[in-house]
């Protein structure tokens, strides 16, 4: 008997880290293993004594590429505990700060990470040195979603301007119109994309699990919304914890959640457009169309165009935004502790993300849970994975490894989110 | 007049991975006029946009390359690539190496790159700098410093 095993150093372009193990033998696939260390439970220790006000600013520090929705769930899940709902420009100016990370992240995964898999280049380095326009281009739209959480934010990176109850403080109607150009351009430069995309391509690969996304009437859903599921769920956020759980996977710290009683389910780009295509902004729907994709999909491969449409509702969502914006009277509204447990959703880029606060009634965090997207979709991954082995085991290690890189980025897991090296192991018997 | 960036690149909450960071705050009261001094956490892709229009760039970033804890490492990288497997172990999003590489590609490299990397000990979350970590960091802030008057020294000549 013959037993290999082969280790890579990184499982590169995903951002963050974690580890992969395969597991072969002859042509059956024994195992295989996405491993994922999780910040998220040092957070929800660390969160435990403080103030029902530090949230906001503790858990943007969880990722570098999704601050806002790490803010955003914080806010909605303590504000709604208090009673507090915030006035609609309020809401309006967070939503448009969430537009600026969908937009940073977004134009990251697409240009960065995932359409070099597409184009045959081993990463985007080589993808610039022949197409340079189209990395620029990535390159622009991805500051142009820093610029929009710069100045709304604070600071593009953690942003420290988001509180409870609203913000530290707001920008005048002038400075948000300086915006306005910037984003028409990335608007065009989105359109661009999508088209880029549309044109690759794509084996095939159908998801066939529940879908979950947040669905709110009239508008795509980023920063509200109730829990929905392509089997019928239709949750409001306190009801999360009725019908997904989190196990403990064996050998690892990771949780990996499934819907209760078991049941593998996905959330992003996929989710949120096959639930919902149907409120996206009239040209992301017309760019959607034209790039082929129609009311759902569920095509793994194609969630890079889904991901490019999603860029052109951004740069359209936060134009209206600021077209529309009238100063809130004050920054934030007062926001007095109450005794119980709050819970809070949104949509991050790769993502629902769920927080659930109890506090005590002088507002001190007796107990905090994070769901990043990343772990709730990891089942998702990793039944991908195992189907994808099984039916290419006589490729040779290294393609094998290439295969199962994309299959992996196909659902952009934030493994800084969610790791620590992302190693991927081949053992074959 | 040239134009000099000095980048920082870390994870404040990573252990050790705060090295750069820690470096680039302590560099901020002590660098020469006219030289521009960032932190960066996290997602190297903001370098690019960080040293645009700069002449001259240094960065410092902590690395995993097997050698003791605190051991310094430096490169020139005007010419050549740093070894990317060296600095593939922080925990950004696109190595620095590699963004390096990538701002080359498009033309967008200054002419003059240094980067230094310090050895790093363990990037645990929630952890501070070990102490073997912690004193190289004011040693590398001297070593900066150092370049920074050699340049001047030499772009006066």
């Amino acid at each position: 008997m013959t037993k290999r095993t082969i280790v890579t150093d990184y499982l590169a372009r995903v951002e963050g880290e974690g580890a992969m193990t395969v597991k072969l033998d002859g042509d059956r696939v024994e195992h295989v293993e996405l491993r994922i260390f999780e910040p998220p439970r040092f957070f929800e220790a660390f969160l435990r004594g403080r103030s029902f006000t530090e949230p906001p600013d503790i858990t943007a520090r969880i990722c570098g590429i999704c601050p806002v929705a790490y803010q955003t769930s914080a806010v909605n899940a303590i504000e709604r505990l208090c009673g507090v709902e915030v006035p609609e420009p309020i809401r309006l100016l967070r939503r448009l700060l969430y537009c600026g990370e969908w937009i940073e992240s977004h134009a990251l995964h697409v240009y960065m990470l995932h359409a070099p898999d597409f184009l045959g280049y081993d990463s985007a380095i080589e993808l610039a040195r022949d197409a340079p326009a189209a990395v620029e281009r990535g390159l622009a739209l991805k500051r142009t979603g820093n610029d929009v959480m710069t100045l709304v934010g604070g600071r593009e990176i953690h942003p420290i301007n988001v509180r409870v109850g609203g913000f530290y403080c707001v920008p005048t109607r002038r400075e948000l119109r300086a915006l306005v150009e910037p984003l028409e351009r990335a608007r065009e430069a989105a359109l661009e994309t999508v088209r880029w995309t549309a044109g690759f391509d794509f084996p095939e690969r159908v998801v066939d699990c529940d879908l979950v996304a947040l669905t709110q009437p009239d508008e795509y859903a980023i920063e509200r919304g109730r829990i929905r599921s392509s089997s019928g769920l239709d949750l409001a956020p306190a009801e999360y914890d009725e019908h997904f759980e989190e196990i403990h996977v064996e050998r690892s710290n990771a949780l990996q959640s499934q819907l209760r009683g078991g049941g593998t389910y996905l959330c992003g780009p996929l989710a949120r457009y096959s639930l919902a295509s149907g409120e996206l902004s009239p040209l992301a729907r017309e760019a959607a169309a034209e790039a082929g994709l129609g009311e759902e999909c569920r095509d793994a491969f194609r969630s890079i165009v889904v991901r490019s449409v999603e860029l052109v509702h951004a740069c359209d969502e936060s134009l209206r935004i600021i077209d529309a914006y009238d100063a809130p009277e004050r920054p934030a509204e007062p926001v007095e502790p109450v005794a119980g447990t709050g819970y809070g959703v949104s949509e991050a880029p790769r993502g629902l993300l769920y927080h659930r606060y109890r506090l005590d009634a002088d507002g001190t965090i007796l107990d905090a849970k994070i769901v990043p997207p990343t772990s709730q979709n990891q089942l998702a991954i990793e039944d991908d994975l195992r189907d994808v082995v099984a039916r290419n085991t006589r490729l040779d290690d290294d393609a094998l490894r290439a295969l199962c890189e994309q299959t992996i980025r196909n659902y952009d897991p934030c493994i800084s989110c969610a790791t620590h090296f992302l190693d991927l192991e081949v053992e074959r018997r | 007049m040239t134009k000099t960036v000095v980048i920082g690149v870390g994870n404040r909450l990573r252990g050790d991975d705060a090295a750069g960071v820690a470096v680039a705050e302590r560099l901020r009261e002590r660098v020469p006029e006219g030289v521009e001094v960032v932190a960066c956490d996290e997602e190297p892709s903001r370098l690019i946009e960080a040293w645009e229009g700069a002449d001259s760039v240094v960065l410092v970033d902590t690395v995993s390359s097997g050698a003791p804890p605190g051991t310094l490492h430096r490169f020139d990288a005007d010419e050549e690539a740093v070894p990317a497997r060296t600095f593939r172990s922080s925990t950004h999003a696109i190595g620095i190496a590699d963004t390096i590489e990538l701002a080359r590609a498009l033309g967008r490299l200054p002419r003059r790159v240094r980067v230094y990397g310090l050895e790093a000990e363990s990037v645990a979350v929630g952890s501070g700098l070990t102490p073997a970590v912690e004193s190289a960091v004011g040693f590398l802030v001297d070593a900066v410093l150092h370049d920074l008057k050699e340049e001047r020294c030499t772009n006066a000549r």
